[in-house]
Parts: C-alpha cells; sequence; structure tokens
C-alpha cells in the first residue's frame, strides 16, 4: 500500500525527517530575510508534520479537495495568508511545501532500500501529494494578495473623493485620477448626498488632477452636472487644462450648458457672485 | 381611492408627493393640477418630491409634462427636494428634464418662485 508506506515512514522517521526539513526551512527563510522568526517556523513545520501523517494514514486518493484534507487545507492556508502578510514571494511561500520533499524521499529511500521499482512508485506518490499540497498554498497566497489589493482599491476610491465645503453654500469636489464608471459613480452619489445635506446650492468639480478626459469621462461629468441641476443646485467644472479643452472640442464633446472656469480661483469667484456673497480684501 | 392633495397659499399652489407614484395617480395629478391652476388663476406651482424614493420613467416624463403645462397655462412651475437616488435614477434613464425649474427644498424654491413672479410682472409693465 503506498499511502500507507508513506505514512509509516513519516510515523517512523518524523523525527529525522523534521529535523532536516526544519534545518533546510531555516538556511533558506530565516537567515534571508529575518521576517520569520526560527520558533515560529519550527512550529509551523512540526504542525504541518503531523497533519501530513495523519492525512497519509487514510487518505487513499491524491485528491486534496476531499474532506479529510480539511484540517491540513486549512492550515496551509493560514499559513499562506501569514506569509502574504510578512511580505514573503509567492516562491518563498511554496518552498515552505517543496523543501520537505528532500528529507521525505531521503527518508523513503532509507526505508525501501534496493527495491527501485517500489522506490520509484512511492517517491512519484509522495510528490503528487505533496505537490497538490504546493500548489493549494500558492492558490492560498494568490487569494490574500487579491483580496489585498481590492481592498486597497474600495480604501482608493473612497479616500480620493472628497467633498470639501468652500464657502457658505459652496461645495468643491477635487477629482484626482483616472475617472471611470465605477468612481464616477461614487463621486456623483456622494457629492449629490453632501448637497442635500449641507443645502449648498453651487458645487464645483474641479478636474486638474484627472490626467485625460475622453468621451466616457465627459459623458460621466455631464450626468453628474445633470444629477446636480435636478435637485436645484448648480456645477461648476474647474480645472480645465488648455490639452483638454482641445480634447474636448475635438471629441465633439457638447458642454453647453455647463459653466467652465480654467482654475478653482476663478469658479469660487464665479460661485460666490452667484450666491450674492462678497469678499473683503 | 388615493388623492394627492394640491394646497392653494395665495398666488402659489403647492403639491407635496408623500406617497408612492403610480401611474393612476400621476395622471390623475396632471389632470387635477391643470385644473386647480386654471381655477385659481396661479402664478406658481411648486412640487416637493423630497419623500418619493423610486421614480420610473414615466413618472420622470409626467413631472416635465406638468412643468409644461403649467407654463402653458401661464404658472412657473418649480420642482424641488429631489433626492440624489431619484437624480442619478433620471440622469440614467436619459431624461435631464430640460426646461423644468429646480430648487434644493420648498425654501429656496418659493423664493425662486417669488423672484421668477416679480421678474414676469416687470416685463409686462415697462418703465
Amino acid at each position: 500500500m503506498a499511502e500507507a508506506t508513506l505514512s509509516t515512514v513519516l510515523k517512523k522517521s518524523g523525527k529525522d525527517i523534521k529535523a532536516s526539513w526544519a534545518r533546510d526551512l531555516a538556511a533558506a527563510q530565516v537567515s534571508a530575510k529575518g521576517r520569520i522568526s526560527a520558533a515560529e517556523l519550527e512550529q509551523q513545520a512540526s504542525e504541518f508534520l503531523n497533519l501530513l501523517t495523519k492525512v497519509a494514514e487514510f487518505a487513499r486518493a491524491n485528491d486534496i479537495g476531499a474532506s479529510d484534507f480539511r484540517q491540513i487545507r486549512e492550515f496551509l492556508e493560514g499559513v499562506s495568508r501569514s506569509r502574504a502578510a510578512q511580505g514573503f514571494t509567492s516562491d518563498e511561500t511554496a518552498t515552505f511545501i517543496f523543501s520537505f520533499k528532500k528529507p521525505l524521499f531521503a527518508s523513503l529511500k532509507a526505508e525501501i532500500g534496493k527495491d527501485a521499482e517500489e522506490l520509484v512508485e512511492q517517491t512519484w506518490k509522495a510528490t503528487e501529494l505533496l505537490d497538490s499540497l504546493g500548489l493549494h498554498t500558492i492558490k492560498a497566497y494568490q487569494k490574500t494578495r487579491e483580496e489585498l489589493i481590492n481592498r486597497q482599491q474600495r480604501e482608493m476610491l473612497e479616500l480620493s473623493t472628497p467633498v470639501v465645503k468652500l464657502w457658505e453654500g459652496i461645495l468643491a469636489l477635487p477629482m484626482i485620477g483616472t475617472l471611470d464608471s465605477a468612481r464616477t459613480q461614487v463621486v456623483m452619489e456622494n457629492l449629490l448626498q453632501k448637497v442635500v445635506e449641507t443645502g449648498a446650492q453651487i458645487a464645483i468639480l474641479d478636474i486638474t488632477g484627472v490626467p485625460t478626459v475622453d468621451t466616457l469621462v465627459a459623458q460621466h461629468l455631464l450626468k453628474t452636472v445633470t444629477a446636480l441641476r435636478l435637485m436645484g443646485a448648480e456645477a461648476i467644472i474647474s480645472g480645465v487644462r488648455p490639452q483638454i479643452a482641445q480634447t474636448i472640442v475635438h471629441l465633439g464633446v457638447d458642454l453647453q450648458g455647463v459653466t467652465t472656469k480654467a482654475n478653482l480661483a476663478d469658479a469660487l469667484a464665479l460661485a460666490l457672485r452667484r450666491t450674492g456673497q462678497t469678499l473683503k480684501a | 381611492m388615493e388623492k394627492i392633495p394640491i394646497l392653494r397659499m395665495g398666488d402659489f399652489l403647492l403639491v407635496t408627493i408623500q406617497i408612492d407614484m403610480h401611474d393612476q395617480l400621476a395622471l390623475k395629478l396632471q389632470d387635477d393640477l391643470s385644473n386647480a391652476i386654471q381655477q385659481h388663476a396661479s402664478k406658481g406651482v411648486l412640487i416637493d418630491i423630497s419623500t418619493l424614493e423610486m421614480v420610473d420613467s414615466f413618472i420622470g416624463r409626467m413631472v416635465a409634462d406638468i412643468s409644461g403645462m403649467g407654463r402653458i397655462l401661464g404658472a412657473q412651475t418649480i420642482l424641488v427636494g429631489m433626492q440624489p437616488a431619484v437624480a442619478i435614477t433620471l440622469v440614467e434613464l436619459g431624461l435631464s428634464l430640460p426646461g423644468v425649474a429646480t430648487a434644493l427644498n420648498v425654501e429656496r424654491g418659493m423664493e425662486i418662485l417669488r423672484r421668477k413672479i416679480a421678474a414676469d410682472g416687470t416685463d409686462e409693465r415697462p418703465g
């Protein structure tokens, strides 16, 4: 029985394998970066060995999706998560599993001895199992990273759309970065909500920080302006750079009926005039 | 049967939509309102939709229609208190309601109506 052999080897010479593996691991990971303590690595190594010994006993097929593997899967997911958080690369994370092969194969060899055929078969079985475990670890690592990216994207979305009150009845929205549909939606909702809260009459959309304006972005801007008008507020678009003005005209986007200004100062001056407020020098 | 009340305040008519509009109700409002404008010779109509949370293309068009009818009957019509969600929906539906005057709340709407009517008054009697 293949699994039985793997399991017997693990049981019999588990201590030797672990000692040798821990040495390899320590050499490969701790010395390089010092991001994980030797004690932690040692603890992870022994837990992995325990769990592997458990599954090697009764696992028939090398199907790590089976419920028998749930414990070891969860353990590996936990390891990848912490590795990703500690800033390990994907290959460093995978090395944790793959470096287990060397001491394991050495023990298998010692156990089986001269029977080459049996040795090859057992080695192959062990390789298959460890590979799938390693791949699972990488998958979990990838997932963690993707979650991180998604979260950062969401945070950026919220951070990059502040609505500021410039004056009594005047709001400004300094837009920075590329405007896509998702962002415009958030921007629009934030702005309209703020208009309701503050009762502002004029909102200035400042596009100084928007690198390019194409038809889609122009469309989004027009939508926001229209929504503002429907709610009874007025919109001024400011920060139109010469390049952008040229693009808008070349694209044939109709900005008629939308007040535009070259900079925020002009827009504020206009807004003050329209709300009937004056500044004393 | 449900009915949307039309309140008369001097020269103005005040319509507050506080229930979910369905098509039949909207048509009835259109009818009642045009009759009321004529009956009271109102100079301004203020439609408050601050509690309206849902809107479809029919209701959107109806609001624009009411505004147009008011104008023909000689009353300035102003739409006040549109919620952000409603505004976004209308924009996404492609209904920008051109020619419909809007204001943020009833108070501001009244102010604009008064100003517009005052301007109309001076137009009639130049000098």
